[in-house]
């Protein structure tokens, strides 16, 4: 079957026309752990207005993400909640040792959707209050972890056992508390702060001298190594406006 | 090797709940099937693609909804706080309301064939011979309905042995209480401990294969068909 010249040229002339005007245009994908989901969509949109290239993020705890690219999955950069996670893929051959840096460092709120249950302070956590307290899993999650660290601190931890109900990432712990069905719950700052306001609910922000930093380090992925797209959003996070995006999420962004 | 401690108690609390579910089940699932599988009613359609919905829906949308649904503005959980019940999320009894609607058609289905497969005529033979509708139920369709018993129980324990989803979304992952051993599973592999999962992932992979196995067995002998996914 031959189609006729002029019926051909035209279709080469339609596919051209499809196709992007510049040819360095590439596509990225992001494997970015939950608790950084507002920041990430913000830092991609922007990154995208601003140059050819196109990002995929793909949201989800960052134990599945380590699962999942020693297994060959096809993400081009590790958004990681921890440190531990991005270093160990660095040591089996799946990383880029030199792309690896912390992006944030993330913040602990105690959070709650009444307005008058918090009074910037921790003392509701010893009262009877309420039922259930929401945590991530602190086997995992590192803003788990964090929680624990500062109800042990407290010398809570003990007396609140039974109320603790944990969720699999600090998505699920902050859906916990947002339905209601825990009455507070220790949330991601950049969960429930937006440019340093308090969205909704009442807060205590947890002092820095309860709980070990939360930080969050990024890496280049092995199969990403030579993806100008990866390398150039790789810069834009660390440039000064990816970073005060990252600010205005409740992070401390460092050096 | 050999499991912890916190995997026992995983694998005790699963089996509570799937055998909790399972009873409950095959008491609200009889009189439930009976009715679809002998009534001409036009809700008969409606109702029956209601209890075969989990079958479609993803158990996160199931979950979800039970989350919004137990929760303190929910209807469920506004009803439960007017009872002086409190809230079920994050409670055994709440798993066992959502194991309920989430295995379901897994129990009323088999029961709904095996009744349909009794038949009018012996029942209306027993009719003329004085048998009241409740005397009619007992004494010969549940004799002759036993198989589609057996297939039901072991369907619904199965299916709640399995279950994942809902109970991430409800359960909250109390030890002894909603940490059933699917997600315990999920935790040894977000904690990067993959022997472990890999244990108790094979349980569940030989106990899953013997339960069909015994299903299948039990179907070819009585030449039936146990899950309907249309009228």
């Amino acid at each position: 079957m031959f189609m006729d010249y002029k019926k051909f040229s035209r279709r080469v002339l339609c596919l051209a026309l499809l196709m992007p005007v510049s040819t360095v245009a590439a596509e990225l994908t992001v494997a970015v752990a939950s608790n950084f989901t507002a920041p990430a969509n913000h830092l991609a949109e922007e990154f995208e207005a601003q140059s050819e290239h196109q990002v995929r993020l793909v949201f989800g705890s960052s134990g599945r993400f380590f699962a999942q690219i020693s297994n060959g999955a096809p993400f081009d950069l590790f958004f990681s909640a921890d440190q531990e996670k991005p270093q160990e893929l660095i040591e089996n051959g799946l990383a880029i040792d030199d792309s690896l840096f912390t992006y944030a460092l993330g913040g602990l709120v105690l959070w709650s959707r009444d307005e008058q249950l918090i009074q910037s302070s921790p003392a509701v956590l010893s009262s009877n209050q309420f039922r259930r307290l929401s945590i991530a899993n602190a086997r995992h999650a590192p803003y788990g972890i964090a929680a624990e660290e500062v109800l042990n601190n407290l010398n809570l931890l003990a007396n609140l056992q039974s109320k603790l109900v944990r969720g699999e990432n600090i998505a699920q712990t902050f859906q916990f508390v947002f339905t209601g069905n825990a009455e507070l719950g220790f949330v991601a700052k950049s969960q429930v702060y937006q440019d340093d306001i308090l969205i909704s609910g009442s807060a205590w922000q947890v002092t820095e001298d309860l709980y070990s930093p939360i930080r969050q380090d990024a890496v280049l992925l092995q199969r990403a190594s030579t993806n100008d797209a990866a390398l150039a959003f790789l810069a834009f996070v660390r440039s000064s406006r990816g970073r005060s995006i990252i600010g205005s999420y409740g992070y401390v962004v460092g050096d | 090797m050999g499991f912890s401690e916190a995997d026992i108690g995983a694998i005790l609390l699963t089996l509570r709940l799937a055998t909790t579910v399972t009873i409950l089940l095959l008491l609200f699932g009889a009189p439930l099937a009976w009715w679809l599988a002998r009534t001409s009613s036009r809700f008969k359609g409606p109702i029956g693609a209601l209890i075969a919905l989990p079958l479609v829906l993803p158990p996160t949308v199931l979950g979800f909804y039970l989350l919004l649904a137990l929760g303190p503005n929910g209807p469920i959980g506004q009803l439960t706080q007017s009872l002086g019940l409190g809230t079920f999320a994050f409670s055994y009894s709440g798993l066992v309301i959502g194991s309920i609607f989430y295995s379901l058609p897994f129990v009323v289905q088999p029961l709904q064939n095996a009744f349909d497969a009794v038949g009018d005529r012996p029942l209306e033979v027993a009719a003329t011979l004085g048998a009241g509708p409740v005397d009619r139920f007992f004494s010969i369709a549940l004799p002759l309905a036993k198989p589609g018993f057996f297939t039901a129980a072991v369907l619904g324990f199965a299916h709640t042995v399995g279950e994942f989803g809902v109970v991430l979304m409800i359960g909250g992952n109390i030890p002894g209480e909603t940490r059933v051993v699917s997600v315990q599973i999920y935790d040894h592999v977000e904690a990067l401990a993959y022997d472990q999962a890999n244990q108790l992932a094979l349980l569940m992979v030989v106990f899953s294969f013997l339960v069909l196995l015994s299903v299948y067995g039990m179907q070819k002998k009585s030449h039936r068909q146990v899950l309907r996914f249309s009228q």
